[in-house]
C-alpha cells in the first residue's frame, strides 16, 4: 500500500518551503496560539469574558460560524459545473474547493466549540451514549449535516488524491456519486442553519421566508469571490493548470449571485420599512439606530456600500475580465458580505429583546482573540491543504514505489528522500 | 489501582498530618465506600495519589461519577437517589453546605397556572428580592428571573416600558407589570434543545437539567419572553445565603456556563406551597395555584376576570395570564 509514503510525502510537502512559506505559518501558528491562550481565559472564567449577555446572548461566535457555513457550502458552485456539467476546466479547482470547504467546515465546529459553555458535555450530543434531539431540534440537524459534508470533502479529495499519488486513475463511478450528494449536501448546510434562526418566532427578525434563500445568495456571492482570490493565488505562485476560463467563469458565478443578494436584500428593505410594523423594529436598529443606540449602523452601511460598489464593478465586463482590477472587487465582496452576515445578521436579532429592552454588544479582546485564533486556524488547514494537493496533482510527488523497479519493491523508500526535497511547488522569487 | 490501595484509605485519613482535620475522620465511611468504588475505576490509575487528600479523592471520584452520569429525564429511581447523593456529598465536602435535595416528581391532578394582577402591583419588588434568595441565585451577576416593568398608564407595551426604574414607586401616572417564565404549554425553548436538557414536566413546569445543558444558549435565542438565564460565570451565592431545601430540576447549584430559569419554585409547589414570589408580594397581585382544581383561585380569576396573555400570536400558549380588577 502506498499510505505510509503518502502520509510522509504530505508531511514533507507542508512542511518545506521558503522564507515567505514559513513567515506566513509562522504567524499563523503565533495567532493560533493567541487564540488558544484567549480560550484558555475563559474556559477558567466563563463566558463572561466575552461581550455577551443575558440579551445577547450569541454574538461574534455564532456570526463568524453562519458565514463560514456559506464559505464551505460554496464549494459546491465548483463542483456542480466540474463534475455535472462536466466543464472539465474546472476540475482542478474543485480540489482546492474543497480543501476551502474543510477548512471553513474546521473553522465552523471550532466557533461552534468556543460558543458552548459546557463543553465537556459535549458527548451529550452523541447518539448511543448521549441524545440526540434529533430530528425535533434544527441544531442537531446541523451537528449532523456539518459533519456529514466534512466526511464528504475530507473523503472525496482524499481518494482523488491519493490515487493519483498510487498512479491509478481514480474510479469515476467510485467517486461521482458522492460528488453528486455532496452537492445536495452543500445546500442543505446552509439551508438548516438558515433554518435554525428562522424557526425562531421569538426573533423576528430572522423569522422570515427570506432567510433561507438569502443565506444561499450571500454564501454563493461570498464563496466564488475568495475562490477565485485563492485560485489566483496558487495560478502566480504554482505551476497548477487554472484555465483562465474558469477564473472568468467563477467571476461570472459570482456576479449573478451578488446581483440576487442585492435584489434580495432590496426587497427585506422594502419588506421592513415600506409599512412598518413591531417586527421592524430591529431593521430600525440595525440600519438606523434606536432610542440612542447605534453600534450596528457605521458597519451595516459600509457594508451595504462595499457590496453595492463591488457587485456594479463585477458587472462592468472591462473590471470583471481584468484580474487586476477583479482580485480587490473579490476581496472587497468577500469583506461586505462577512459584515453584512457576521455583524448584521445575528447580533440585531437580539436587540431590543423580545420585551423590548435594548442592550448592547461590543466583543472584549479575549473574544476577538479566539476569533481571530480560528481564523488563523482555518487558513492554516487551509494552506496545508493546498500545499498538500497541487505538487500530487502536478505529478510532481508520487509515490516511491512507482519509480521502483519490480524486483525493489520491498525496499524502503528512504533512499529516495533526496527527491522530495527538490520540489518546491511554491516559486520562490 | 487495585482493591487493596483503596483499602489504603482509612489508614492514610489516620496518617499523624491528616488527623488534625476532623472532617477526615468524619468522612471515614464515605470515603470507604468512594474508595472501593474507584478502586475499579480505569480513572483511579490513571491520577496519582500522591499529595492528594483523601477528602480530595472523595471529590474527584464523585465529580467522575457526576460527569458520567446520563439525562434525569431518563434516569431510573435508583439512579435519581444517587445522583442526589452525591450532589448532597459535593455540597458538603466542596462548599461545606449541608443541603438535601429533592427529586418529587409532578403531583397527578395537578397543572400549575399564574395569574397578575395588574391593578395591584405597586413595583416594590419585593417578588425579585424573595426569588433571588429562595432560588439561589447568582448574587454577584445579580441574575434575576422576574422582571417588573414600569410602563406609562393606558397601554401595555414593552418599547416603553422600564424594567430597570431606581425611584420611589409607585411612579404617577403609571402602572407596573411583571415578568417571568410563563412555563407555555407549546414551549419554543424545549424543541430546540440539541440535547433534550429541558423539556416540560406533566404539571406544566418546564424544567432544565443543569448537568446535561451544554450551554448552546438556543433555548435563549428561541424563547419569546426572554425567561432563560446563562451562568456567564461561576455563580456566586455565599454559603450563609444559601437556601438548602432544594430540588434536582430547581433551586440546586447550578454552574458556570449552563443556563436555568424559573421553575415556579418547583421545590416549594410541589410539596403543595406557594412559590416565594407569591408569598412575598406584599399587594397580592400574584395568584397562583393548580389549573385542574376548579375551586382553585386561579380558576375564579380565570373565569370571573378579563384576562390576557403575552404574544398570544406566537401559540406558546402560557399559562401565565394578566388580570386588571
Amino acid at each position: 500500500m502506498h499510505l505510509g509514503p503518502f502520509v510522509r510525502s504530505s508531511l514533507r510537502s507542508a512542511t518545506t518551503g521558503g522564507g515567505r512559506y514559513h513567515l506566513w505559518m509562522g504567524t499563523l501558528t503565533v495567532l493560533m496560539l493567541t487564540g488558544g491562550y484567549c480560550y484558555f481565559l475563559q474556559l477558567r472564567d466563563g463566558l463572561g469574558v466575552t461581550g455577551m449577555s443575558d440579551h445577547v446572548s450569541w454574538g461574534l461566535y455564532i456570526s463568524n460560524f453562519t458565514f463560514l457555513v456559506g464559505l464551505a457550502a460554496a464549494a459546491m458552485m465548483l463542483v456542480l459545473p466540474a463534475y455535472i456539467l462536466e466543464q472539465v476546466d474546472f476540475g482542478k479547482a474543485v480540489l482546492l474547493a474543497e480543501g476551502v470547504a474543510v477548512s471553513a467546515l474546521v473553522m465552523c465546529l471550532a466557533f461552534v466549540v468556543v460558543d458552548i459553555g459546557n463543553p465537556l458535555g459535549g458527548w451529550h450530543l452523541m447518539p448511543g451514549i448521549g441524545f440526540l434531539n434529533w430530528p425535533r431540534s434544527l441544531l442537531a440537524w446541523d451537528v449532523l449535516v456539518l459533519n456529514g459534508y466534512l466526511a464528504l470533502n475530507l473523503a472525496i479529495p482524499f481518494y482523488l488524491l491519493y490515487n493519483r499519488y498510487a498512479g491509478h486513475p481514480p474510479a469515476k463511478s467510485k467517486y461521482l456519486p458522492w460528488m453528486y450528494i455532496s452537492v445536495m449536501w452543500a445546500v442543505s448546510i446552509h439551508l438548516v442553519t438558515a433554518f435554525l434562526l428562522a424557526g425562531l418566532p421569538a426573533r423576528p427578525f430572522w423569522n422570515s421566508a427570506l432567510l433561507g434563500p438569502r443565506f444561499l445568495a450571500s454564501a454563493f456571492t461570498a464563496g466564488p469571490a475568495f475562490m477565485i482570490l485563492l485560485l489566483w493565488f496558487v495560478r502566480r505562485n504554482t505551476a497548477y493548470p487554472i484555465a483562465e476560463g474558469a477564473l472568468s467563469k467563477l467571476a461570472m458565478i459570482t456576479t449573478v449571485a451578488a446581483q440576487i443578494n442585492l435584489v434580495m436584500l432590496l426587497s427585506e428593505l422594502f419588506y421592513e420599512f415600506y409599512w412598518p410594523t413591531h417586527h421592524g423594529i430591529h431593521a430600525v436598529y440595525l440600519y438606523f439606530g434606536l432610542d440612542g443606540h447605534h453600534a450596528l449602523v457605521p458597519f451595516i452601511w459600509t457594508a451595504i456600500s462595499l457590496n453595492i460598489l463591488a457587485t456594479a464593478a463585477l458587472m462592468t465586463h472591462s473590471v470583471r475580465r481584468n484580474l487586476r482590477l477583479l482580485m480587490p472587487t473579490c476581496a472587497v465582496l468577500f469583506f461586505a458580505i462577512w459584515v453584512e452576515k457576521g455583524l448584521g445578521l445575528v447580533i440585531p436579532g437580539f436587540i431590543p429583546s423580545p420585551l423590548g429592552e435594548i442592550v448592547e454588544y461590543t466583543p472584549t479582546l479575549v473574544e476577538l482573540g479566539v476569533t481571530i485564533g480560528i481564523w488563523a486556524m482555518g487558513m492554516f488547514v487551509l494552506t496545508v491543504l493546498v500545499r498538500v494537493a497541487v505538487p500530487i496533482e502536478l505529478g510532481e510527488v508520487r509515490s516511491p514505489y512507482l519509480e521502483a523497479p519490480r524486483a525493489d519493491r520491498t525496499v524502503r523508500p528512504r533512499a529516495t528522500r533526496a527527491r522530495y526535497e527538490d520540489v518546491r511547488p511554491f516559486r520562490t522569487r | 489501582m487495585t482493591d487493596d490501595q483503596a483499602g489504603d484509605l482509612p489508614e492514610r485519613g489516620s496518617d499523624g498530618g491528616l488527623l488534625q482535620k476532623p472532617v477526615d475522620r468524619r468522612n471515614a465511611l464515605g470515603m470507604l465506600v468512594a474508595g472501593a468504588v474507584a478502586g475499579v475505576q480505569a480513572l483511579g490509575a490513571c491520577v496519582p495519589l500522591n499529595g492528594e487528600t483523601p477528602e480530595e479523592r472523595e471529590v474527584r471520584v464523585l465529580a467522575w461519577r457526576e460527569y458520567i452520569k446520563g439525562n434525569y429525564r431518563f434516569m431510573t429511581d435508583a439512579e435519581r437517589t444517587e445522583t442526589i447523593t452525591r450532589l448532597e456529598e459535593l455540597a458538603r465536602l466542596k462548599r461545606d453546605e449541608e443541603v438535601t435535595i429533592q427529586s418529587t416528581g409532578a403531583q397527578p391532578g395537578v397543572v400549575f397556572g399564574y395569574a397578575f394582577n395588574i391593578s395591584k402591583c405597586q413595583g416594590f419588588r419585593n417578588c425579585i428580592e424573595a426569588c433571588i434568595n429562595e432560588n439561589n441565585l447568582d448574587r454577584e451577576a445579580d441574575t434575576q428571573y422576574i422582571r417588573i416593568f414600569e410602563m406609562s398608564e393606558g397601554e401595555v407595551n414593552f418599547d416603553l416600558g422600564d424594567a430597570t426604574f431606581q425611584h420611589e414607586v409607585p411612579a404617577e401616572g403609571h402602572f407596573y407589570l411583571g415578568t417571568q417564565c410563563f412555563q407555555c404549554a407549546n414551549p419554543p425553548c424545549t424543541s430546540v434543545c440539541p440535547v433534550g436538557a429541558t423539556w416540560q414536566e406533566p404539571d406544566g413546569i418546564v424544567v432544565i437539567d443543569y448537568d446535561w445543558c451544554i450551554g448552546c444558549r438556543y433555548c435563549m435565542a428561541a424563547c419569546p419572553y426572554w425567561a432563560r438565564r446563562f451562568n456567564w460565570s461561576a455563580p456566586d451565592v455565599p454559603a450563609s445565603e444559601v437556601n438548602p431545601n432544594q430540588h434536582y430540576l430547581g433551586n440546586r447549584a447550578r454552574k458556570k456556563g449552563v443556563v436555568e430559569k424559573c421553575t415556579f419554585c418547583i421545590h416549594r409547589t410541589r410539596q403543595g406551597r406557594l412559590p416565594s414570589c407569591v408569598e412575598a408580594c406584599p399587594t397580592g397581585a400574584r395568584v397562583f395555584g393548580n389549573l385542574l382544581d376548579p375551586d382553585s383561585e386561579i380558576r375564579w380569576v380565570l373565569e370571573h376576570k378579563q384576562v390576557f396573555r403575552l404574544k398570544e400570536d406566537l401559540k406558546t400558549e402560557p399559562r401565565f395570564w394578566y388580570f386588571t380588577d
